[in-house]
């Protein structure tokens, strides 16, 4: 395999980590709403609370995150930009 | 004091500007201290604040094709963060959303995990790649990915239709802020907010729209989150609202209870001659629909927003102004990070506002108490006459139940100042913030339709021989013609502000959204299937739309996919259609493949050259 084809293989990793991490915060605590909303955080029933804040500083997290270790990878195989590369 | 280059001094000039509005903020409470009336304060904060914008707009002018279609490529992370979120933060999202949470509850908050979400799908599988490509618009990179003027004209034509939904709305909400804060008739209004907006890009492009969309982020974010945290530390209900309402919440569950949530009939409504529009809290804060529909109902909405915003092309060419695809990447986090702080107030902004109205032990309270008393207070009077608030004593006991109170969405969030009671400093602030919020989505919209025209059709399709000052001409004529034709449209008022916002995601997502993603990540993909797939994609979400919309055929909507819900259908259709063509047509010719190689690479020149 080339050193490309290995670069994109672990960002197809980190792609499908970083979607699994969105799809649990976006779609599934929300198809759990109505039992979820039985227990609390702050005081504020749990469904609302993540749907108010939770998942949204989850989603924020995740993308600096995501952004970090794809730098890495990049980094890794020797793909990251050097200035005037544009 | 300013040496270096302007790029340099980026945080010194936007510290002074924040700054010197915090001034002008203070200055205005002083005048109206010394008795300045309430309409001349509105009028400065309006007019001040977009005098700003439009002098930056003037500053920022350029005759460089870079410089008006990419910014020239040099805007840093954080500040393209703003910028974006300013972009992305609409009318609605600043005027209707903390409304939509107020009368909708939990199941309104869909809206604000899909449009936070949506940006995680941007920064995995798009921003980087389109940076990396170097296109200056969507459709460039459609176009040159599958090559081809057709592939290109139908990115072009679900660009326009997407953008130009969204943007009467936009325009609307700037019409309405600018008549209410300038006391002008309506008709009037569209047509000031439409100049204000144009002033900002007119000139300098993407340049000028980059920055004024900064400034504009500054006002907006500012004017959202003072009245916030006054009115929740002025009721003692917490010092920092975010972390502190649990007990509100609670305390709004119990108000529900107390006084019941009715729905009213439509039969009433009509009798008692309700303004159109206006609506009665008939759902719960924070309950959760039951059963496995109401799940799905808020699930596949989430969908639609988020697969919609990956697909919106003026939040997509707000990466292609970064220095690097790396900063691409930072700077869709960034984005988030500034729309967080906004969207994680608004369900805090609706609790506060809800609270007053509804709790009888709170001074501001009118639920539950004598309508003759009610009538007598001086803000329910003034919304009362303009239409945007509605009592209908229906059960005739003289007491105002919860629902017989009727307000429109947007009057929450431009009169909770004055319901609290705070001084008419904050509404000022309140309107230019709304103002700003509407005026930098709009300009971004224009801008993308645009640029889509004139880059795409003019000098692509129809004169590739186009000299650079021709092509701004063109670019600069035609957001003059696309601004009318959206301010004219506007101004007939057709639908609600929401209605037509969501909208605009399921287009964008039935045409634009597989083509995409699938241009960067299977090889595969073919110009006959990207094509085949934009089309019966966008062909299918709008037909799918006509059918289940109440005022077109308004049939019953299948496994609960709405009028809100079409780009489903749409995106589906066009997933289906594009692998099935992709694989029966023969694989793309080794040049494009090689091409897909070096996008999916941050390092070396991108595809498109700096001017093309």
């Amino acid at each position: 395999m080339s050193n490309k084809e290995k670069h994109w293989e672990k960002t197809k990793g980190l792609m499908i980590i970083t979607l699994a991490i969105w799809f649990f915060f976006g779609y599934v605590v929300f198809m759990f709403g109505s039992s979820l909303n039985t227990a609390s955080f702050l005081g504020y029933p749990l469904a609302y609370y993540m749907c108010a804040q939770g998942s949204i500083i989850a989603f924020v997290v995740l993308i600096f995150w995501f952004a970090n270790r794809q730098e890495k990878i990049d980094e890794e195989f020797g793909f990251t930009e050097r200035e005037g590369d544009d | 004091m300013f040496k270096g280059k302007f790029i340099d001094n980026l945080p010194k000039i936007y510290g002074l500007y924040t700054g010197g509005f915090l001034v002008f903020i203070i200055l205005m409470a002083i005048a109206e201290q010394a008795g300045m009336t309430a309409k001349t304060i509105g009028i400065l904060f309006v007019a001040f604040t977009v005098c700003i914008y439009a002098i930056i707009g003037y500053l920022s002018r350029t005759v460089q094709v870079d410089a008006y279609y990419v910014a020239g490529r040099q805007v840093p992370t954080v500040f393209n963060g703003m910028a974006t979120a300013a972009d992305w933060m609409s009318g609605a999202s600043f005027v209707a959303m903390a409304g939509g949470i107020y009368f909708g509850g939990y199941t309104y908050m869909a809206f604000l995990i899909g449009w936070t979400g949506g940006y995680v799908l941007v920064s995995s599988l798009l921003a980087p790649y389109l940076r990396k490509f170097g296109c200056y618009t969507v459709p460039d990179f459609i176009g040159t990915r599958y090559g081809g003027n057709l592939a290109r004209f139908c990115a072009v034509v679900v660009l326009t239709l997407a953008s130009f939904t969204y943007v009467t709305a936009q325009i609307n909400a700037t019409g309405t802020i600018a008549s209410r804060a300038l006391g002008i008739p309506f008709e009037l209004g569209v047509w000031v907010g439409l100049v204000s907006i144009l002033l900002c890009s007119m000139l300098g492009g993407m340049r000028a729209v980059t920055w004024t969309q900064v400034a504009q982020y500054i006002v907006l974010i500012i004017a959202y989150l003072i009245p916030i945290f006054w009115m929740s530390n002025k009721n003692g209900m917490g010092f920092f609202p975010h972390f502190m309402l649990g007990e509100e919440v609670a305390r709004l569950g119990e108000l529900e209870a107390q006084f019941g949530l009715v729905k009213n009939a439509a039969a009433d409504i009509k009798a008692a001659g309700v303004p159109g529009g206006l609506k009665s809290i008939a759902l719960p804060h924070s309950g959760v629909p039951e059963g496995a529909m109401g799940a799905w109902k808020f699930i596949s909405l989430v969908i639609c927003m988020m697969v919609g915003t990956a697909s919106l092309p003026h939040i997509l060419m707000r990466y292609f102004t970064t220095p690097s695809v790396k900063a691409a990447r930072k700077s869709v986090a960034w984005s988030l990070f500034f729309i967080a702080l906004l969207y994680t107030s608004a369900p805090m902004l609706a609790t506060l506002s809800k609270l007053q109205l509804m709790d009888p032990t709170l001074a501001t309270g009118i639920i539950g108490k004598p309508i003759a008393d009610v009538m007598q207070i001086e803000w329910v009077n003034s919304w009362i006459n303009v239409k945007q608030a509605f009592i209908a004593d229906f059960n005739g006991d003289g007491v105002l139940q919860l629902n017989e109170w009727f307000m429109r969405g947007d009057v929450v969030v431009l009169a909770t100042p004055e319901v609290a009671g705070l001084p008419y400093v904050i509404s000022g602030l309140v309107a230019a913030g709304g103002m700003a919020a509407a005026m930098s989505t709009a300009d971004g919209l224009i801008l993308a339709i645009a640029n889509a025209l004139s880059h795409d059709i003019y000098y692509k399709i129809i004169d590739p021989k186009a000299d650079v000052r021709k092509r701004l001409l063109v670019a600069r004529s035609l957001l003059i013609v696309i601004g009318a034709a959206g301010a004219y449209i506007a101004s007939m008022r057709i639908t609600s502000i929401l209605g037509a916002v969501a909208w605009a995601f399921d287009f964008a997502m039935s045409g634009l959204f597989f083509p995409l993603i699938l241009g960067v990540w299977w090889k595969r993909a073919t110009k006959q299937g990207a094509i085949a797939g934009m089309i019966a994609g966008l062909a299918s979400g709008t037909a799918y739309l006509i059918y289940v919309y109440p005022k077109f055929m308004g049939n019953a909507p299948w496994l609960g996919i709405d009028h809100l819900r079409f780009g489903i259908i749409g995106a589906s259709v066009c997933l289906v259609v594009m692998v099935v063509v992709s694989l029966m047509t023969p694989e793309p010719d080794s040049a494009t493949q090689k091409m897909i190689d070096e996008v999916r690479i941050p390092s070396g020149k991108t595809i498109l050259g700096k001017q093309h």
